[in-house]
């Protein structure tokens, strides 16, 4: 997915042109990003870990219930650093701007939403995955214990759908940022925690994915309108007859 | 490690071919007349607009060379096998009975490593300081020779032996013949840019796998926390061995030795017509010498050459030298070329990079999630390195704030993340 039209301000997401194209500064956001993410994760972890040991070992009704809380002061925390992480690129690009003395911003904040959603995104998913990729180089047989045998793929598929999630989210959150609206930015925490929230009915695939690819549906929609799409233009871009964004890239139609 | 920003010091200075001292042979840093136009503002606006340009011509090798050492640690299981081998700058074994003990051998195998780093980098500032050009030359020489025939033949061996391809003398002959002499025009005379790039990627990662399998754990570890002290210390300290070299050097209006630097372009041309190396050797510099921050020596490396050739003088000190050492080029004619600001990066940095993350993908009990974490720490630490260079315009150390965040979130990684994440994907949750 990619963002055209760096430098005018109808963007549109189309799903063509790779990530980082006009990204002359602040080139690092996905990996900054990243860092956040781990930041927040180390946190979160330090709190469940310390709990752990403060607790009973032996019950396991105690473990679950504090992971369940685990896992919710994570959500709190990825979101927090991610408002924090808007407030560092806003300062930074003020910063920028006033330096250059340019009149528009070499990378719009919309490009940069979408860039950090992508780097969260990435490193949430590329955490949940990444060992489960490696076990499933094999030997061994899933679900041979009586677990479910859809293991990987409904891992698979929630991985992709956390890795978009926070791709959208990050948009949509930047934007209510932007613009103060907070009821936005409180949309986004709610629907976290809803997606996590799911997950603990695993491995119940039926109530936990498929509400999950809803609140994508619904997430991908409201972003793609966040970021200025509408109907009209999804069908200029994938027609390619999109002159504002071919004559930004010099192709011919 | 010093990186060498592009940029030239806004205030002139009086030296006589335009490099500022700090500067280590960025090619693009001298160009008085343009740096006494220019504006502060602009100055700094394009300091961080390039220095984000370098952190990405930077971000490409650092992450090949990890990519390789991760690879090869996964798949050939030689460099994470412990047959009893150590090297001599290690003697003190760490199975022992006792945690207490284990910890005071690992703390007198890192003295002992530290120690004979601070020694061959004050024999190679005195050896550059007297000038014997010819002595570290030829060192350098060996040292690359050893490493480019030696080490990759014995990697090629291995990586032979976990796939099971049964290949003979001959073919093995010729490849690493071909390979070790393509390896040594390329470092020590001229080539191609990427080709130069790619070999000395090489070498860092078959360095960086060497300490990974020959040093002990917790030797290791505390290796890396007190090479980045060093490394910090010798830097900024006024007394530093670094600092003295680069300021001889700059002294001396001198270029570096053809060491081991990673350079993101290539370089110029050379005047070097009245120093002593020949011209064309300063030429291939101009294309090849990146200052490694160790000189892409590590201390096991230099220790391993020692083992092998008896002493080197590859040391941080020479490296740095290596490293501080303007590469010395003066600034090319046709300047507004950005391409000509090029990032130069000491070997040593790499090597020790792979080696954390190498170390963290052999050792870690969170596995992937370590190594991801260890990498994202060391590229960040990376460009704040090159954010703080960019601020303060001079030499810095390379190493001291990646190792650092490097070295905090394996530990925390391993420790925290791991069991929580392990739950997680126990239960399935996601967060």
């Amino acid at each position: 997915m990619g963002i055209k039209n760096p430098f005018i301000d109808g963007e549109v997401l189309s799903f063509t042109s790779p990530p980082f194209s006009p990204c002359d500064s602040l080139c690092a956001p996905p990996l900054l990003r990243a860092f956040f993410w781990l930041v927040s994760l180390l946190l979160a972890s330090l709190v469940w870990f310390i709990s752990v040991q403060i607790s009973n070992k032996d019950s396991a009704a105690q473990q679950k219930g504090l992971l369940i809380f685990g896992v919710v002061l994570s959500v709190l925390l990825q979101e927090t650093f991610r408002f924090a992480y808007y407030k560092l690129l806003k300062k930074a690009n003020e910063g920028l701007l006033t330096l250059s003395q340019e009149e528009t911003m070499p990378i719009s904040i919309r490009q940069l939403a979408y860039v950090s959603g992508l780097g969260f995104g990435f490193m949430s998913g590329a955490f949940s995955v990444v060992n489960i990729l490696a076990d499933s180089v094999g030997p061994g047989t899933i679900g041979i214990h009586g677990d479910s045998q859809h293991y990987f793929l409904s891992s698979a598929f929630m991985t992709m759908a956390i890795i978009l999630l926070h791709m959208f989210w990050g948009v949509i959150f930047f934007d209510g940022c932007e613009r103060q609206r907070w009821w936005a930015v409180a949309a986004v925490v709610v629907s976290h925690l809803v997606v996590s929230c799911l997950t603990f009915q695993n491995p119940q695939y039926v109530g936990s994915l498929v509400p999950t690819y809803v609140i994508l549906l619904a997430m991908a929609a409201w972003a793609f309108h966040t970021a200025g799409g509408s109907l009209r233009n999804l069908k200029l871009c994938l027609t390619c007859k999109d002159t504002d964004f071919l004559l930004a890239n010099h192709r011919p139609r | 490690m010093h990186y060498l920003i592009r940029h030239v010091r806004v205030n002139s200075e009086t030296s006589q071919n335009a490099h500022g001292p700090e500067q280590n042979g960025q090619p693009g840093a001298a160009r008085p007349p343009r740096v006494v136009e220019t504006e502060e503002d602009e100055d700094e606006e394009l300091t961080l607009k390039y220095g984000a340009k370098h952190v990405i011509m930077l971000f490409v090798p650092v992450t090949l060379c990890m990519v390789v050492v991760v690879a090869t640690i996964k798949s050939v299981s030689f460099f994470t096998q412990k047959d009893g081998q150590r090297l001599i700058y290690t003697p003190f074994s760490e199975d022992t009975d006792t945690m207490g003990q284990r910890a005071l051998n690992s703390i007198l195998n890192a003295s002992i490593m530290i120690t004979v780093i601070i020694v061959m980098t004050l024999v190679l500032v005195l050896l550059y300081k007297y000038r014997f050009y010819k002595v570290i030359q030829g060192w350098l020489f060996l040292a690359s020779l050893l490493m480019l025939f030696s080490f990759s033949f014995i990697y090629l061996k291995e990586v032979f032996k976990t796939y099971n391809l049964a290949t003979d003398y001959f073919t093995v002959a010729i490849i690493i013949w071909n390979f070790g002499v393509v390896g040594m025009l390329c470092i020590h005379w001229t080539g191609p840019l990427r080709l130069q790039q790619a070999y000395l990627i090489m070498i860092s990662a078959l360095m960086a796998l060497v300490f990974v399998k020959y040093l002990p754990e917790w030797t290791g570890w505390l290796i890396l926390g007190a090479i980045s002290v060093y490394d910090l210390l010798a830097v900024l300290c006024p007394k530093g061995p670094l600092r003295i070299l680069v300021e001889t050097a700059q002294e001396r209006n001198e270029p570096i030795f053809p060491a081991l630097i990673y350079s993101s372009t290539m370089v110029w041309l050379v005047n070097m017509a009245d120093t002593e190396w020949p011209p064309r050797r300063s030429s291939a510099e101009a294309l090849a010498a990146p200052p490694g921050d160790d000189g892409g020596f590590s201390s096991s490396w230099v220790d391993h050459q020692q083992h092998q050739l008896g002493p080197l003088q590859t040391t941080d000190e020479t490296r740095r030298e290596i490293q501080e050492l303007p590469s010395a080029r003066p600034p090319v004619e046709d300047d507004d070329d950005e391409e000509e600001r090029g990032v130069k990066l000491g070997l040593g940095d790499f090597i020790f990079y792979s080696m954390l993350v190498g170390k963290a993908s052999a050792t870690a009990s969170g596995d992937w999630n370590t190594t991801l974490a260890c990498f994202v720490a060391i590229l960040i630490g990376l460009c704040l390195t090159l954010l703080l260079l960019a601020i303060f315009k001079k030499a810095l150390p390379a190493l001291p704030i990646s190792i650092f965040f490097g070295l905090v979130f394996y530990f925390a990684t391993d420790n925290l993340v791991q069991p929580f994440m392990d739950q997680l994907a126990l239960h399935q949750f996601y967060i």
